[in-house]
């Protein structure tokens, strides 16, 4: 028998996942689907949550949390072409002007 | 039947997630966090969640995913991004948050779940309806001012990719 | 089921003329070389909108399904983003001339941010604050890299984007855990719950309250979530970094204050101690960092985290007079802090040359009059009678000791004695020193003057006579809760 506490101990363990992606990898556009993966965990938990509450609440935040990635990835990948047109490279190592 | 697959699935979404993580090549990353989003779209449809498990395919692994690849392969990147810094700066978050996730399944353990307000849709009343059309009933009728407003947000979302990526202005 | 489009006014108008902005920009590109037809537009646009959102409320209503407030809090939070705003597109209009990047995109992203602002300050639900947030910030990222061509801009941006959607993760899950634990997203509903089992027992609802705490943390600029706020800020475009040391700061602190205190006001134990640790780390860090500064924006980019510490002090005493001195406190930050930012457009020269605090030598005696403008805005931010910033000051930590918490009143009113040395240094350098540079040529335009004449009326005002300005904050916190 599947209980909530299954999927949310999945939904932690993939958020996790992604929370470690994103401190131990350099190239910016990994480190963005590290986040990517990050908010996929916690849909999971709110798809979850709303199933076994009966509320529809937790799907309708899903289905804008979907809204926001896509706006966040248009943005971010914008921003990561920028970077890379003026430095060639998008590994946040090199990101030195300024002290990180 | 379920709880099999359930665990299949879940599995297979760690591992990749694993993968992704430790992965090199930027194109392999993109599609070990696709092969995640389908398994996790697999979940949803577990959750009678059939309109957002059919969003997470088209929109998350469909078309974000696939404007990632397509920067990766647009600025060419190469696989290789090995760390100036030392080893320990990459292992000391990596236990942080192992200790942490363990944390957090102590809390979620230890909570009692589901204390909350129980609504009306269950499982009954949502095949009643569809789950498709019940939320666009609810996106017209109690999500109405998210909705308009995600329409300045994408709106947003298109002058920023042109304002920052267009070569020319 | 009531809609009461009216309700969302203000929001409209920003919406219209942020659209009318960018369709005049293309209709008349070649037309008006100067563009200045699109900072007076975008400043009708601001001016109407706080018209509408004044006439549009008498009492506290919700609409949208009871997913959006209009009361006092919000109209109050409404007025002092408009206000944010129309004083930094005074004076974004010539800087933004100097580094060429005078699109009229520039204007519609300063109007779509402050409609996340009010969607942050009038939601009445987790979800609604959470879209007001990501529109806010999304804008905002997109502004930091608006210096296509200046690597250290598009760095900033970077920076910004990826801790901000880090961040957003934290708050997201937050959000989950408050949602599954309570089974609403509706403060109100989630209030009743909270208050109904006798204050917050679980420990997910904990970690919930947590990671909003985390993610909104980040938002405000506190430490230890600040690491973004130094780098953004000297990276950004100049007149950028002024509208987001103040408006998205205002704003989370807005949203801070309406889930904190309608959904969790009952258990207020439980989060308070987080606060007070996160303000007293906020504080000492800003503060004693910011002294070893020598590049302005930097100093002021710690300056801002040091005060967002104050403000978090106000948050932990969450007495009527912490809220409502929090609220006059922010009228204040916009008022001296867009000052000092527009006197550092003034004394800039392309390319952000003459940032450094040194470059500032010999002021006072080749442009009086900005110096001394200068000298107001560093010694209301000290907290130095008769200014608002002092005022501001007395109110939050006299909040503080009212609700119990002298040591943090005490660590406060040290911190801002330590704050006095780094911005009488500036005032120091000013006047006692001999010139080291040209100052011209200067960026001035008349609006730009008019956004330092209405700073200086504003921090004195605010300063000589802060109990009507008070009273109306005072008012306007009666229905959080």
């Amino acid at each position: 028998m599947i209980t909530i506490t299954h999927y949310l101990v999945l939904s932690a363990i993939l958020f996790m996942l992604g929370v470690v992606g994103v401190l131990i990898r350099r190239n910016a556009i990994v480190i963005f689907m590290c986040i990517e993966l990050m908010l996929n965990a916690v849909n999971i938990s709110f798809v979850a949550f709303a199933y076994h509450l009966h509320s529809m609440q937790g799907q309708m935040f899903v289905f804008f949390t979907m809204t926001v990635a896509a706006a966040e990835a248009a943005v971010g990948l914008a921003i990561i072409v920028a970077v890379f047109r003026n430095k060639e490279t998008v590994n946040i190592d090199d990101m030195n002007i300024m002290k990180w | 039947m379920e709880s099999y697959l359930f665990y299949i699935v879940g599995t297979i979404a760690v591992l990749a997630a694993v993968y992704l993580i430790f992965e090199r090549n930027p194109v392999f990353c993109a599609l070990y966090l696709i092969q995640t989003m389908v398994c996790i779209a697999v979940l949803y449809i577990l959750l009678e969640a059939q309109f957002i498990a059919a969003v997470q395919m088209i929109v998350y692994a469909g078309a974000i995913m696939v404007l990632f690849l397509f920067v990766i392969m647009l600025l060419n990147i190469k696989g290789d991004e090995e760390s100036k810094r030392s080893f320990p700066f990459r292992k000391i978050p990596a236990i942080l948050m192992g200790i942490g996730l363990l944390t957090v399944i102590c809390i979620i353990l230890k909570s009692k779940l589901l204390q909350g307000k129980q609504d009306v849709y269950t499982v009954a009343h949502i095949e009643s309806l569809g789950n498709t059309q019940l939320i666009g009933n609810l996106l017209f009728t109690d999500y109405l001012l998210p909705f308009e407003i995600t329409s300045i947000l994408l709106f947003v979302a298109a002058i920023g990719a042109i304002m920052l990526a267009k070569r020319k202005l | 089921m009531t809609f009461n489009i009216l309700s969302i006014l203000p929001i409209l108008v920003l919406a219209g003329f942020g659209m009318l902005v960018l369709v005049v920009d293309v209709m008349s590109a070649r037309k008006l070389g100067e563009k200045n037809l699109l900072a007076y537009l975008s400043l009708a646009g601001i001016v109407i909108a706080a018209i509408v959102s004044r006439n549009s409320t008498a009492t506290t209503l919700f609409s949208f399904n009871e997913t959006f407030t209009i009361d006092n809090y919000a109209l109050f939070f409404n007025i002092l983003f408009l206000l944010s705003t129309g004083l930094v597109i005074l004076i974004s209009h010539s800087y933004i001339k100097r580094e060429d990047i005078n699109h009229g995109e520039y204007y519609a992203l300063l109007m779509f941010s402050t409609i996340g602002m009010m969607l942050m300050a009038s939601g009445a639900d987790l979800l609604n604050i959470f879209i007001g947030l990501e529109v806010m910030s999304i804008s905002i990222y997109i502004l930091t890299g608006f210096k296509r061509s200046k690597l250290i801009s598009n760095e900033a941006s970077l920076k910004y984007f990826l801790l901000g959607a880090f961040a957003t993760g934290f708050l997201l899950y937050g959000i989950s855990l408050v949602y599954g634990t309570t089974g609403t997203i509706d403060l109100r509903q989630i209030a009743s719950f909270v208050a109904g089992k006798g204050g917050v027992k679980d420990p997910l609802l904990l970690m919930g309250m947590g990671l909003i705490i985390v993610g909104l943390g980040f938002k405000v600029a506190s430490v230890p979530f600040h690491a973004w706020v130094p780098d953004v800020y000297e990276g950004a475009p100049t007149a950028v970094t002024a509208f987001m040391s103040v408006g998205p700061k205002a704003a989370a602190f807005a949203a801070f204050m309406r889930i904190f205190l309608t959904a969790f006001g009952s258990s207020h134990y439980e989060w308070q101690k987080a606060i007070w640790i996160l303000a007293v780390l906020t504080m000492t860090v800003g503060n004693v960092v910011a002294i070893s500064q020598t590049n302005i924006k930097r100093m002021l980019a710690y300056s801002s985290i040091a005060h967002a510490g104050y403000l978090l002090v106000a948050l932990v005493a969450a007495n009527n007079m912490g809220v409502s001195g929090t609220l006059f406190y922010l009228l204040a930050y916009i008022f001296m802090n867009i000052g000092a930012f527009a006197i550092v457009i003034v004394l800039s020269q392309k390319g952000d040359v003459g940032m450094n605090i040194d470059d500032y030598a010999g002021l006072g005696f080749k442009h009086p009059m900005l110096a001394i403008a200068m000298t107001l805005f560093m010694f209301s931010m000290a907290g130095i009678p008769p200014m608002a910033g002092f005022v501001g000051k007395f109110y939050i930590f006299s909040a503080a000791i009212k609700s119990g918490y002298v040591g943090l009143a005490i660590i406060g009113v040290i911190n801002s004695v330590i704050s006095v040395y780094y911005y009488l240094r500036i005032t120091v350098i000013m006047y006692m020193k001999e010139p080291v540079r040209d100052f011209h040529p200067l960026t001035i335009s008349p609006l730009i003057v008019v956004a330092i004449a209405i700073a200086v009326v504003g921090t004195l005002h605010l300063g000589i006579f802060p109990s009507k300005v008070m009273e109306i904050a005072q008012r306007s916190i009666l229905t959080l809760r």
